[in-house]
C-alpha cells in the first residue's frame, strides 16, 4: 500500500443506464508513468474525469494516498490540488494572460505569496520555451504552446500526480513534438504521470506500465516492450494492428 | 419656442430629471442584485428555488411596470406594509428589471464553456473561486450588450413613476403643460433632459462594447 500514489478499485461507471467503465481497478506508484491506450470509446477520457470526479461514479473507489475522491466531499478541491490535468482541448482562460492564467490558482487557492508564484510560473515557462509568451493572451498562442501552457499551470499547482488526456491529439502534426518532449522532461524528473494517447511511439518512450482499456474493463497490462512486441491478447493484437496497417502500407505495401 | 420660458422651466426640469436618475439608479442596482441572484439560481439549477425564480421571471417580463406598480403602490399597504411613492418606484423598478438582468447575465453564463468549469476545478477552485475568477469575467463580456440595453430601457420606463404621483421628468412635463399650456416648450425640455440622461449611457455602452470585442473574450 505505502508506494502507491493513486489507487483505483473496481471503477462501475455508466451513462444513462449504459456501462462505460466496468469494474477498473488500477493503481499508480509515486514516480511511475502509467500510459493508457485503447480504441476510441472505450473509456479513457471517462477514467480520467473520474479521478478528478469531474464525473459521478456507480461503484468502486478511487484514492489518493489513502484519501477517497468522491464528489461533493468538502475535501475535494484540496485533493484536486494534488492531482493535475490537461485536457485534450485547449482549456486555458481566455480573459487572462499567460502568467495570470498559471498564477491564478496558486493565489486563490493555495493563496501563495504572487511575486513568488510568478517567479516560479516564469521558471517553468522558461523550461517549456515560451518565457517571451507571458504577457500573451491565450487566443495569440499556437495549439502546441497553449497546451505547454496548460502544462505549466498544472505544474504551478505543484501536484503529485498529472493526468494527462490525449493533449496532441487536437494539435498539427508538427506540434505534437514539442508537447510530447515537455511529457518526456516531465517523466525524467521522476513525476508521476497518468496519460492517455493515441501516439504509440510516445507510448512506449515514456511509460513503465502500458494499460490497454477496451470496453470498459482493462483487457492487457505489460510493460511497454512486453506490450507493443508480444500483446497477449487477440483484442489488443488487433488494435495495434490498426497502427501498423498504415506504416507497413506507407513503406512498402506487401506484407502486412 | 419661447427661449426665457425654456429658461424659467429649466430648475423644475433639472430636479425632476435629478428625481428620475436617482430611482433610476437605485433601481437598476436593486434590479443588477435580483437578476444575479436569479441567474445564479437558474445556472446552477438549485431545485425546488429555479422554479419560484421562473414563475418570477414570467411574471415580471409579461406585465406592464404601471401595473406592477399599481400593485405595489395600492397592494401592499392593504397587506399593511407601509410605502412612500419613492420606495414603490424602485420596488417595481427592482421587479421589472431583475428580470430582464437575469436574462441577460444567465445567456452570458450559459455562454462560457463547460471546460471552463472543469479545468477550474481540477485546479482545485471551488464553486466560488470558480464563478468569480473564471465565469463571471467571461460572462460579463458577453452580457454587456444585452446589460447596456437593459439600463436604457429600464430609465426610460421611469416615465410611468408620474402615475404614482412622483414628480420625474413626465410629471413635471404634462404639471407646467395643463397649468401655463406652453406646450412646445414643455415637450422640448422633455425630450432633452431624455436625451441628456440616455445618450451618455448609449455612447459609453457602445465604446465598452467594442472594447470587449476587441479584447475577443470567449474565442
Ligand atoms: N457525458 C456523457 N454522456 C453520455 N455518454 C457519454 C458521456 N461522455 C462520454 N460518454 C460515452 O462514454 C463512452 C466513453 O467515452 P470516452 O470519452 O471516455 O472515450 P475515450 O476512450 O476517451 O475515446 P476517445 O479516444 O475518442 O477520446 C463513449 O461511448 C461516449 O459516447
Ligand atoms: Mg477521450
Amino acid at each position: 500500500m505505502s508506494d502507491e500514489l493513486l489507487k483505483i478499485d473496481n471503477l462501475v461507471k455508466s451513462f444513462d443506464g449504459n456501462t462505460i467503465l466496468d469494474g477498473v481497478s488500477l493503481s499508480v506508484k509515486k514516480s511511475e508513468v502509467v500510459v493508457i491506450i485503447g480504441p476510441s470509446g472505450c473509456g479513457k477520457s471517462t477514467l480520467l474525469r473520474c479521478i478528478n470526479a469531474l464525473e459521478p461514479i456507480q461503484s468502486g473507489s478511487i484514492t489518493l494516498d489513502g484519501e477517497v475522491i468522491e464528489r461533493n466531499s468538502k475535501t475535494l478541491p484540496a485533493l484536486r490540488q494534488r492531482i493535475g490535468m490537461v485536457f485534450q482541448s485547449y482549456d486555458l482562460f481566455p480573459h487572462l494572460s499567460v502568467l495570470d492564467n498559471i498564477v491564478l490558482a496558486p493565489c486563490k487557492v493555495q493563496k501563495r505569496n504572487r511575486d513568488e508564484a510568478k517567479q516560479e510560473a516564469m521558471a517553468l515557462l522558461e523550461r517549456v520555451g515560451l518565457s517571451e509568451k507571458a504577457k500573451s493572451y491565450p487566443r495569440e498562442l499556437s495549439g502546441g504552446q497553449k497546451q505547454r501552457v496548460a502544462i505549466v499551470r498544472a505544474l504551478c499547482m505543484h501536484p503529485e500526480i498529472l493526468l494527462f488526456d490525449e493533449v496532441t491529439a487536437a494539435l498539427d502534426p508538427e506540434m505534437v513534438r514539442e508537447v510530447l518532449d515537455v511529457m518526456l522532461d516531465l517523466a525524467k524528473q521522476g513525476r508521476t504521470m497518468l496519460i492517455v494517447t493515441h501516439e504509440m511511439q510516445f507510448a512506449r518512450a515514456i511509460a513503465d506500465r502500458i494499460i490497454f482499456l477496451d470496453n470498459g474493463k482493462i483487457v492487457e497490462e505489460a510493460k511497454p516492450d512486453e506490450f507493443f512486441d508480444n500483446p497477449k491478447t487477440e483484442r489488443a493484437k488487433q488494435f495495434l494492428n490498426m497502427f501498423e496497417f498504415d506504416s507497413v502500407k506507407a513503406r512498402d505495401g506487401l506484407d502486412k | 419656442m419661447d427661449g426665457e420660458v425654456i429658461m424659467s422651466y429649466l430648475p423644475l426640469y433639472g430636479e425632476a430629471a435629478l428625481l428620475t436618475v436617482k430611482l433610476g439608479v437605485i433601481g437598476i442596482v436593486f434590479a443588477i442584485i435580483v437578476g444575479l441572484f436569479c441567474s445564479m439560481i437558474q445556472y446552477y439549477k438549485v431545485p425546488v428555488v429555479r422554479r419560484i425564480v421562473s414563475v418570477y421571471i414570467e411574471i415580471s417580463r409579461n406585465t406592464p411596470l404601471l401595473v406592477q406598480l399599481f400593485f405595489i403602490f395600492y397592494g401592499l399597504p392593504r397587506l399593511g406594509i407601509p410605502t412612500d411613492a419613492e420606495t414603490c418606484g424602485i420596488a417595481g423598478l427592482a421587479f421589472l428589471g431583475g428580470s430582464y438582468m437575469a436574462e441577460a447575465f444567465r445567456s452570458g453564463l450559459e455562454s462560457v464553456d463547460k471546460i471552463q468549469t472543469e479545468s477550474a476545478y481540477s485546479l482545485g477552485m471551488n464553486r466560488l473561486q470558480t464563478m468569480r475568477y473564471v465565469i463571471l469575467p467571461q460572462a460579463m463580456s458577453v452580457s454587456i450588450p444585452a446589460f447596456v440595453a437593459n439600463v436604457i430601457f429600464l430609465l426610460k420606463e421611469t416615465s410611468v413613476f408620474s402615475a404614482i404621483s412622483l414628480m420625474d421628468l413626465m410629471f413635471t412635463a404634462k404639471d407646467l403643460m395643463g397649468m401655463d399650456h406652453n406646450t412646445v416648450e414643455c415637450l422640448f425640455l422633455l425630450v432633452s433632459f431624455y436625451l441628456l440622461i440616455l445618450l451618455p449611457i448609449s455612447i459609453v455602452g457602445t465604446v465598452v462594447e467594442r472594447r470587449m470585442r476587441r479584447a475577443g473574450f470567449g474565442n
